[in-house]
């Protein structure tokens, strides 16, 4: 008894001392504002928040709430961070083999990019693609076509938007490909350890994920039709695209910056990972009689994994809460949205700073936790 | 096992060792954050400005100013500020130290501004600021007075042929600055034409000029003086043309925190003497003179007549000084405005006398 509460009252008092700080914190900021007739509340967010915002994902205009304006900036968030955590990821992956590569070429291009793009600042790449690549854009009426429907302009990248009929039985076969793959997958290994047995089940997939949804064109009545942008006189000089999709040169900034930058360190994380695997166990592997992509795939890939995904991790969370840069270039982001007009307009800082600083750290976390749950299903299973 | 159980005994008392020291130091901690606590409470001045006595015993006058905007409030190459707004900063430096050198001035963004005026980082805000009813009364902010009367305009490139705002098209990009008025305006504008446009929101000015530049808007909005003035850092300002309407009112004007009347005071009446000043055509150069004019109003205005100053807790001379110093509103717009090529016609801002409508309450 005496025992445990030796052991609990530190954690108790530790405990105390931080509800102390935060209660200090938080009757400093009281009496301060109310000295300075200063209300807090969330009230707002359900107010119309009578601005507008350049791009959004939801249908929004002024005369929605805070609360939906939040909604768009958040989204903007996520859909900059998510497209730029895939290119970073495949980039990454790319250089971080090229740099083990045995051509002399194909290393050095690849070491000199990682020294390049991750030693310069974030916001000064960010400016550069931004600022530099505007002014070197054509103006809308002067651009070529790109691949023959898109158009990259200063005023944003445009290109055909997809306009789709029965769009449910096509994702319903695409359903059904990947359900018929997860399956074939099942029987394969079953008939490899059974028989011993190999099936190219790669080849098969592919050739499933193309098929079926390219049979409910033929029988499912699906059928896609493109809308392409055409240019459109707004005055004498001045000309945009419509129909199509546009997507503003802000977003497209600052996707590159983010995974041009993130890239290199992902690039080190997946040599490291690589390199971080004896020699032995490629030999051990290839003299059981493994082809060289079993040696890849089945011995070092899975060992390289864990020392690459921790630190991947890591690269993830910076890219997103770097993704707050965004408000130098007028991108959206919840930051230039919400903690920007939004709190110009109520004047509410302590309120939405704080809901800003929760949302970055549930996104943060969310990601964390996503990455720790495929690190525990690739670690080391000891039997 | 023996042994185990002897580890766990030291252990223990180890343990306990350490969560005495650990209270002691959590228990000193607390009490010193509830003392902290207890002043914070208690601190509440009546009767006198807790600002203005701040301000003496820190000897100079703290004011938020945009980050550069040429008329209103502009840094040249050695640090020196102008402006309009910080001529008003200068003014109440005169008025309440005896010296309109002692600024100091920290250049905000639209964002920061009123979090910085509200935390007490600054005393003053004199950053082309426009006063609106829920500024004024949500924010804990007061504005104390007009010293720019301003409104939000257009400009295009010329060879665009538009020539009135109400030649704006569907899908018309606009170029503007984050956490102002402007956004709303513009909202409010296009809305009820009922025309599609897609704002471009920067944080900085410089940005918003840059990005216009080079092409990324058809349109860049502010008040018509910021129009005039960003102009000028375009790389080819004769190209580009502001449109004649004006789609709101933007009253700028010098703002402080609530809660101090008699700060807000010196800085109204430090405004209004420039103001009134010009009326009387007292200016830098004559106002020894008319220390002995026959016009009571006007030896009121030098302070050589009257206790003006008494109410705020300042000297006779604080008029004197301001008017001596900073000289009268219309110096002051000459200076910064009309001679900088801005805006050289007064329009709005000239004297209730002379057809505009700078009209303040009597100094008395």
């Amino acid at each position: 008894m005496n025992n445990i509460i030796k052991r609990y009252i530190p954690q108790i008092l530790a405990i105390l001392f931080v509800v102390l700080i935060f209660g200090f914190l938080t009757l400093n900021a009281q009496t301060n504002m109310d000295n300075r007739g200063i209300d807090f509340g969330f009230g707002f967010l359900s107010q119309e928040s009578s601005f507008d915002v350049q791009f959004s994902l939801i249908e929004y205009s002024g005369s929605d709430s805070y609360a939906r304006a939040f909604l768009v900036g958040l989204l903007n968030t996520l859909l900059v961070s998510f497209i730029s955590i895939i290119i970073c990821t495949i980039l990454g992956v790319i250089i971080g083999v090229a740099r083990l590569s045995s051509n002399y070429l194909i290393k050095n291009s690849a070491a000199w990019y990682v020294e390049f793009f991750r030693n310069i600042p974030l916001l000064l790449q960010i400016f550069f693609w931004y600022y530099a690549a505007l002014r070197a854009l054509p103006m809308p009426e002067k651009a070529d076509a790109w691949f023959g429907v898109t158009y990259m302009t200063v005023k944003g990248y445009y290109i055909p938007a997809m306009v789709w009929e029965n769009l449910n039985v096509f994702l319903y076969c695409g359903l059904a490909a990947i359900i018929a793959i997860i399956v074939l997958r099942n029987y394969a290994n079953n008939l490899r350890d059974t028989q011993g047995k190999q099936i190219p089940v790669l080849l098969y997939s592919v050739g499933l994920l193309i098929v079926l949804p390219l049979l409910s064109f033929l029988f499912g009545g699906v059928s896609l039709e493109f809308e392409i942008p055409e240019l459109k006189k707004l005055s004498k000089i001045s000309y945009i695209y419509e129909g199509g999709i546009s997507l503003p040169p802000e977003l497209i900034a600052l996707v590159l910056a983010l995974s041009l930058y993130t890239s290199t360190f992902v690039a080190e994380c997946v040599r490291a990972g690589i390199e971080g695997v004896s020699k032995g166990q490629k030999e051990a592997a290839a003299s059981v009689g493994l082809t060289p992509n079993q040696v890849l795939k089945l011995v070092i890939m899975p060992q390289a994994l864990r020392i690459i995904i921790p630190p991947t991790t890591n690269q993830y969370l910076n890219l997103t809460k770097n993704s707050s840069l965004a408000a130098a270039i007028a991108y959206p982001d919840l930051v230039l949205v919400f903690a920007g007009t939004a709190l110009m307009q109520t004047g509410k800082a302590i309120e939405i700073v704080s809901i800003t600083m929760l949302t970055y750290l549930t996104i943060s976390l969310t990601i964390a936790a996503i990455m720790n749950w495929y690190n525990k299903k690739i670690e080391i299973k000891e039997k | 096992m023996n042994n185990l159980k002897t580890i766990k005994y030291d252990r223990g008392i180890k343990m306990f060792k350490y969560s005495k020291k650990l209270f002691a130091f959590f228990a000193v901690l607390s009490m010193i954050f509830v003392v902290a606590c207890d002043q914070q409470a208690g601190k509440q001045s009546k009767g006198k400005s807790k600002t203005l006595e701040n301000t003496k015993k820190r000897g100079f006058v703290r004011c938020g100013v945009s980050q550069g905007l040429p008329g209103f409030s502009n840094a040249d190459a050695s640090g020196n500020w102008t402006g309009i707004d910080v001529d008003v900063c200068r003014a109440v430096a005169a008025a309440t130290l005896g010296d309109a050198s002692k600024v100091k001035f920290t250049p905000l963004s639209a964002k920061e501004r009123f979090t910085a005026l509200t935390s007490g980082e600054i005393d003053i805000l004199a950053r082309n600021t426009t006063w609106t009813l829920s500024r004024d009364a949500d924010i804990g902010l007061t504005f104390v007075g007009v010293n720019f009367y301003d409104g939000q305009g257009f400009m295009v490139r010329k060879g665009s042929g538009i020539a009135s705002t109400s030649e704006f098209n569907n899908g018309t990009s606009v170029c503007t600055n984050l956490g102002t008025t402007t956004e709303l305006n513009m909202r409010d504008f296009f809305d009820s034409r009922g025309i599609s446009y897609e704002p471009v929101v920067f944080e900085k000015a410089d940005e918003v000029v840059a990005a216009y530049d080079a092409g990324r808007c058809d349109t860049y909005t502010t008040d018509k003086s910021g129009l005039a003035a960003q102009r000028t850092k375009l790389s080819a300002p004769d190209d580009h043309v502001v449109l004649p309407e004006t789609i709101s009112k933007e009253p700028l004007g010098p703002v402080v925190r609530q809660g101090d009347s008699i700060w807000e005071d010196i800085v109204r009446w430090s405004l209004n003497t420039m103001i009134e000043a010009e009326e009387y055509g007292v200016d830098s150069t004559n106002a020894d003179m008319m220390k002995t004019s026959n016009n009571p109003a006007i030896k009121r205005l030098v302070g050589a007549e009257g206790e003006l100053g008494a109410a705020f807790g300042l000297d006779n001379d604080w008029n004197y000084r301001i008017i001596t110093q900073v000289g009268n509103y219309g110096e002051s717009y000459k200076r910064n405005i009309a001679d900088t090529g801005i805006l050289p016609d007064r329009g709005p801002n000239e004297l209730w006398t002379k057809g505009g409508i700078l009209y303040v309450p009597p100094a008395r």
